[in-house]
């Protein structure tokens, strides 16, 4: 358990730095999440961050990341639907770290 | 973390059955929400999944589910990513639908009705039953 | 005497058994599962329509649109849990658990 600070205000956070209420997440508080991921939030990351929060208002988990790779392909092309451009933008593991920034729990099928 | 060893792709043959079989209503209990982890979870294995809808397992798929007031999460949207997922089948029991005055009109997408008759020989074929 | 059932009518007796006991002008409150035997249409539904001659059904609104259910018996009176509240503190409970 923690919390974060955005523009002021306390967000709590898990023990993993994921948010406990997705309600909580703003552009900002994604801001702040990437800055303790180290990474600077580019267009190419939003659209991905974006991508999951259309996601998980539809069907209310996060994909794991075959499926992340092949409906990314589906919905923003074929050349940022792989493994390779996902991780060029977040080293860290696309699922946990943009799922992390989008304000989502930890994607369901990890094992 | 399943992010890099995907395994290789493996023949049709050589790929076990799972059937799950869900019987039980969506918030009467924690297990339908605990199968559906499950089924998740055993999709990334590359092995052949389906699942059966049968008595009030039926229930999960019903359209309109709006669970704020009882204040738990709507896993029903989650039934849709079943197909993404790789899952061949998602089967509902026609009789258990018709008892409990549903239609499949009434029902998330993506399904079909079978007759326990057609499911017999089904069942028998399977490898791993998994009841939820 | 409030009778309350809260178990899928599908999976067990619970409902039907209460109907053979509730006295007629007893009220019943269905809520969690029990709110499916309040769907029209459902094997279940005649039973419930020769009860409702005698007795008011009531089911919990909240449980009902947890569940999705937009197409109930004509007579089944829905209530929120405020009127779940006012119902119990007018009648004794019986739960039909």
């Amino acid at each position: 358990m923690g919390a974060i600070d955005v523009a002021g205000k306390s967000i709590e956070v898990d023990e993993d730095g994921y948010l406990l209420n997705l309600g909580d997440w703003s552009k900002d508080a994604a801001e702040v999440l990437a800055k303790g991921e180290g990474i600077p939030l580019t267009e190419a990351h939003w659209e991905v961050v974006n991508f999951l929060r259309d996601y998980y208002d539809e069907y209310k988990i996060a994909p794991m990341i075959r499926i992340l790779t092949k409906e990314i392909g589906k919905k923003l092309g074929k050349e940022k639907g792989n493994t390779k451009y996902l991780y060029e933008l977040y080293p860290g593991g696309p699922a946990k770290q943009a799922c992390k920034i989008a304000g989502l729990p930890k994607p369901t099928g990890c094992v | 973390m399943v992010e890099e060893n995907i395994p290789d792709e493996q023949s049709e043959e050589d790929k076990t059955k799972f059937l799950f079989i869900m019987k039980k209503s969506p918030h009467g209990s924690t297990y339908p929400q605990e199968g559906l982890e499950v089924i998740l979870i055993m999709a990334a294995y590359d092995q052949t999944i389906n699942v059966l809808f049968t008595d009030d397992g039926v229930f999960c798929l019903k359209k309109g589910q709006d669970t704020k007031g009882i204040k738990v999460k709507d896993f029903s949207a989650t039934f849709k990513v079943l197909e993404q997922y790789g899952i061949e089948h998602m089967y509902v029991d026609r009789q258990s639908l018709e008892d409990r005055g549903l239609k499949e009109s009434d029902l998330l997408t993506g399904v079909e009705l079978v007759d326990s008759e057609e499911m017999r020989e089904f069942i028998r074929e399977q490898d791993v039953i998994l009841p939820f | 005497m409030l009778f309350t059932v809260n178990k899928s009518p599908f999976i067990t007796g619970n409902l039907k058994s209460c109907l053979r006991y509730v006295a007629k002008c007893c009220p019943i409150l269905l809520y969690e599962d029990g709110v499916y035997g309040a769907v029209a249409g459902s094997t279940v539904e005649p039973m419930v329509k020769e009860a409702m001659k005698n007795v008011t059904i009531y089911a919990l609104k909240e449980d009902v649109n947890a569940r999705g259910l937009n197409n109930l018996i004509e007579g089944i009176k829905l209530v929120d849990y405020d009127g779940f509240v006012d119902l119990v503190a007018e009648h004794n409970v019986c739960p039909w658990i």
